[in-house]
């Protein structure tokens, strides 16, 4: 079974990498490109800490062979914001200490992210909803939820100010 | 999870001749119920078959099946893009609000119609769309009828190496689709999908037993008297329900007789909405 090669963008960069079949996209995101923002936590679908978008879409890199990839975009946490310029939703994160451990946050805030460009406006419930596949086991769903939807106003107060 | 060989055809004869070929072939959909299991190793393929590139297998339309209107949906869609599409919302808006409450996002971004229905995991929410609206499931061979497909636990009517490539759901008069969700799965303790059909009231369960099926007893009583209270006697057997820690097979039982009064409370009121919206139109009518 020998390596397959494959081109693939992540964060608007062309990468190439050399994979088994049976890597996942976690896999090469963390082993091979040093990508470690992007968690794992259970490796079967459920938890949501390696949150990434493909083609724009969110979705759990765990579950994503990385051969699959191939001529995909791939969006990861470190396309979110730099460490001396945080995106808002970062900086929403903090400002309501919507973290704890913080092994859940750079997933919740690719979904976020996600939420977000697909749905600017989003309700509470809208929020809660689309956030469902994110788990965080130190319990901060209210902070978290307050944080989205501070996010959510202030970018959208930036939005009528162009 | 251990190695195999990777393909991926661009064609459905080109995807089942690398099925036959292989010593132990599988078919990858979104992948979200398989790759689990390979972790696990409760399934080790040597060779995994990707039908993401068959583009015969993807989309979504409008086709006249003799008089009759379908629904066609190429088994590789995925849970958001049924959810999504105006097509469905337009012809069958039952199937879009189901694929909208499936799982979480990154689930609904990845699953697809053609894997969950193949797959026939006792929980799921399509099969009981599939059965409930008498859909038939299109493969590389044959037409099959709902009917004929749903074999038990995780068993279907699908020969070694058939390939599932698409599904044509008919036009309800009206249907729901209510479920007692997993809190954390989002899996159906119990799902219920009522729909007033061609051939009369249809009642599909899905997560109270090891396969979906459908209810006989809820049909009758609905085809006499298509209310709420009609059903307030019926409880199933709960003799041939799932028990497991999530709940008894009394409570599944229990929870089918609710979730069922929910759909036709929910249908009964769709009817409502749509004769007033009648009432109106003839009133501004005459008015004008």
């Amino acid at each position: 079974m020998s390596k397959t090669h494959v081109t693939t963008s992540i964060n608007a960069s062309l990468h190439e990498f050399l994979c088994e079949p049976g890597d996942t996209l976690l896999d090469v995101l963390r082993n091979e490109l040093q990508l470690t923002g992007t968690k794992e936590g259970c490796g079967t679908g459920d938890c949501g800490a390696c949150s990434v978008t493909l083609n724009g879409r969110l979705v759990c890199a765990c579950l994503v062979l990385a051969v699959e990839v191939e001529g995909m975009e791939v969006g990861t946490i470190e396309g979110i914001g730099q460490s001396d310029s945080l995106d808002v939703i970062q900086e929403k994160f903090l400002e309501h200490a919507a973290l704890q451990c913080g092994i859940c946050t750079p997933g919740l805030i690719v979904s976020t992210k996600a939420l977000l460009d697909e749905n600017p406006d989003p309700t509470e419930a809208e929020a809660r909803y689309y956030l469902a596949g994110n788990l965080c086991r130190c319990t901060g769903y209210d902070k978290i939820i307050r944080a989205v939807m501070d996010a959510a106003a202030t970018l959208g107060g930036a939005k009528e100010g162009v | 999870m251990y190695n195999f060989n990777y393909h991926r055809p661009t064609s459905i004869d080109e995807a089942v001749k690398q099925y036959d070929e292989a010593e132990d072939g599988q078919y990858l959909a979104g992948g979200h119920t398989l790759i689990p299991t390979m972790k696990q190793r409760l399934s080790a393929p040597t060779d995994l078959i990707d039908l993401s590139g068959i583009k015969a297998m993807q989309g979504i339309t409008r086709s006249d099946d003799g008089a009759e209107k379908m629904l066609q949906i190429g088994a590789l869609a995925r849970h958001e893009e049924v959810a999504s599409s105006p097509i469905v919302k337009s012809m069958v808006p039952v199937l879009s609000a189901l694929a909208g409450g499936i799982g979480d996002a990154q689930v609904r971004n990845r699953g697809t119609l053609g894997g969950s229905v193949a797959n026939c995991d006792p929980a799921a929410d399509y099969p009981a769309a599939v059965l409930g609206l008498n859909a038939q499931l299109v493969t590389n061979r044959r037409s099959l009828d709902a009917e004929q497909f749903f074999m038990g636990m995780f068993e279907t009517a699908l020969d070694e190496g058939e390939l599932l490539t698409s599904v044509h759901f008919p036009r309800p008069e009206a249907a729901a689709y209510v479920k007692f969700p997993n809190p954390a799965s989002r899996y159906a303790l119990v799902g219920l999908l009522v729909a007033k059909t061609n051939d009369g009231v249809r009642v599909a369960v899905t997560g109270a037993a090891p396969a979906v099926f459908r209810a006989a007893a809820m049909e009758a009583a609905l085809t006499d008297d298509f209310s709420v209270s009609a059903l307030d006697s019926i409880l199933l057997p709960a003799g041939d329900m799932n028990s497991d820690m999530h709940a008894s097979a009394e409570y599944r039982a229990h929870l089918c007789t609710v979730m069922a009064q929910r759909a036709v409370a929910a249908i009964v009121a769709q009817d409502q909405a749509r004769a007033r919206q009648v009432t109106s139109e003839v009133t501004s009518e005459s008015t004008s």
